[in-house]
């Protein structure tokens, strides 16, 4: 019998053949929390009166969701988090560094590797081919504890990309597609693997995307097969010899399988207030809307290729005066690039806001709040209500191109247009 | 276990951010306080009007969104006795087994606010008692009751020194 990738990457971890909806206690490589909800698993990990970390090279903490802290709980929940690496010598990712899922992407995780965070999007590092899962504090803090946990092996739903996209659309615009047609909860409780020749045009960039909002239709993980792509962006990391290819078996058994013909899309926006609530960018329900804020940036379209999109669009054009625009790199490595390559200086010319690498605006705390009634489109991954601290205001997600466009006009466009 | 309580009926995709909003992030060290804002951006009146012994309805994808186990931690904090809803997001029914707050899947939606249920765990069934209609729900998987009959996952893995989920 053939393996899913989530049945062969649990497989290895839990030493043993497993399938789905086999019961398994499984080895982990790497637990990361944040500041969201790091102290609530540092306080469950001490209530377990364990001496000491499993594994604290293999621990991360990231100040990044209200980083630099806009107020003095904040602070203290930092410090809180500070004094916990120094104890234990888990490992500390100060402000300023970056989300974590990129810090992870950068610097950790490779294919093959089993990954639990204290933070849903930890789905992110699937674009790896790695299995990568949210969980909450205390399944984290007994992690952390014990270096496994425990798992119902999920089934997996094949997605099968074919052709290739059409100029003007890009990962983000596949992910919301896919989470319209299959709902908020249609991968509740499986896995997402994506398969099929369009999976050979992605690069890793764009895989980090789409894993990135496999929860939002539920998902436990969004898997992305190893290969050439995965190789390529490995060495422009430095870490090259980290790679190894990994594929599904032929006769792997997928529970329900979806094709998606890439070169039919067209840019997606998701609608106020739920992730699957999608539209074509040039439908009537969403063209024409007046915006005040743009983001473009967070863990979803924060990296370099996303800023080198908006880029080709925002060269030589301003933001609309009545549209403020923030740009939010997802890592200070990613900043660096957007200086090296004059990326920043078209964001300025632009009248753009640089934010500090991190979360920026996308959980409600800091950089970017919304006024009652005011209407935001934003790279980021979710637009719940009172997700940008105002359940007053509406958020729309899109692509970086989208957003751009958008940001240039202070109403929704199809980029298409622009570029 | 057997459970009774009053009702109150949310709908549809409740998320963590309505459960816990991210313009209360700064509470997260004193739950205590978070705890007077629950499910404040899906009801304003709930915190206010919650009593002990209480149980949340909701409809399908309860608690999407976000891994921050404060969510259900505020509920339980509350005085919620247990969450009932057409279909729970993942990681917020795992963390609610985690915690020790008893989680059911069933159809929700005869239950009008205010009504009596009762529910029984082992059994799986759920009494509208106001109403007097019963549903059925798959019992929870074996790993899940055991970690929820021991109060939740950190006393079981102080009580065993690890995880003892396997018959």
């Amino acid at each position: 019998m053939g393996q899913t990738l989530a049945e062969k990457l649990i497989s290895w971890h839990a030493g043993r053949p497993v399938k789905a909806g086999d019961f398994v206690l499984a080895r982990v490589d790497w637990m990361l929390m944040q500041d969201g909800t790091g102290p609530l698993t540092v306080r469950q990990f001490q209530a377990l009166r364990k001496d000491a970390l499993a594994l604290p090279e293999r621990t991360h903490v990231f100040l990044d969701h209200a980083a630099p802290s806009p107020r003095r709980e904040l602070s203290n929940d930092h410090v809180f988090l500070r004094e916990f690496c120094r104890a234990t010598g888990a490992v500390l990712h100060e402000v300023g560094e970056g989300v974590c899922h990129q810090i992870m992407a950068e610097r950790y995780i490779s294919p093959g590797d089993l990954m639990v965070g204290a933070d849903s999007h930890t789905c992110t590092g699937g674009g790896f081919c790695a299995f990568s899962t949210g969980m909450g504090s205390t399944d984290i803090a007994v992690a952390m504890a014990l270096g496994k946990t425990w798992f119902l092996v999920p089934e997996s739903i094949r997605v099968i990309l074919r052709g290739k996209m059409m100029p003007g659309v890009t990962a983000k615009d596949i992910i919301l597609s896919l989470i319209g047609s299959l709902g908020a909860d249609g991968a509740n409780y499986r896995a997402l693997e994506f398969g099929g020749e369009g999976v050979a045009s992605l690069g890793m960039e764009s895989r980090l995307t789409v894993a990135n909002m496999a929860v939002e239709a539920g998902a436990k993980c969004g898997l992305f097969p190893s290969d050439d792509a995965t190789r390529a962006y490995l060495e422009t990391l430095g870490r090259g010899a980290s790679f190894r290819a990994i594929t599904p078996d032929e006769e792997a058994d997928f529970g329900q399988e979806v094709e998606i013909d890439l070169g039919a899309l067209a840019p997606q926006v998701a609608c106020p207030h739920a992730v699957d609530n999608v539209f074509p960018v040039d439908g009537k329900e969403v063209r024409g809307l007046e915006i005040q804020q743009v983001v473009i940036g967070t863990c979803t379209n924060g990296r370099v290729s996303d800023f080198r999109q908006a880029a080709e669009i925002l060269r030589g054009r301003h933001r609309h005066p009545c549209t403020r625009l923030l740009v939010v790199p997802a890592s200070r490595r990613v900043l660096r690039v957007l200086m090296s390559e004059g990326l920043l200086d078209i964001f300025l010319a632009a009248e753009a806001t640089l934010v500090t690498p991190g979360c920026g605006p996308c959980v409600g705390v800091h950089a970017g709040a919304l006024g009652d009634g005011e209407r935001c489109l934003s790279t980021q991954n979710r637009n719940f209500k009172g997700r940008m601290g105002n359940p007053r205001g509406e958020i729309y997600l899109a692509s970086p191109l989208t957003a751009a466009a958008s940001a240039v006009a202070g109403k929704i466009v199809d980029p298409r247009e622009y570029l | 276990m057997k459970l009774e309580g009053r009702a109150w009926v949310f709908g549809d995709g409740i998320s963590t951010d309505q459960i816990t909003p991210g313009r209360y992030f700064h509470l997260r060290s004193n739950l205590k306080e978070l705890a007077k804002h629950v499910l404040e951006d899906a009801r304003e009146d709930f915190a206010m009007g919650v009593r002990p012994g209480d149980i949340v309805v909701g409809g399908w994808n309860f608690g999407q969104g976000s891994s921050r186990e404060h969510a259900p931690t505020v509920i339980k904090l509350a005085g919620v006795q247990a969450v009932v809803a057409r279909s729970v997001a993942r990681i917020f029914y795992r963390n609610c087994i985690n915690i020790g707050l008893p989680v059911v899947m069933c159809d929700t939606s005869g239950i009008r606010e205010g009504d009596t249920l009762s529910i029984d765990l082992e059994a799986g069934i759920l009494k509208d008692v106001t109403r007097g209609f019963e549903v059925p729900f798959p019992p929870l998987p074996a790993v899940m009751t055991r970690i929820l009959r021991e109060g939740g996952l950190v006393a079981h893995v102080r009580k065993y020194g690890d995880f003892s989920l396997e018959d």
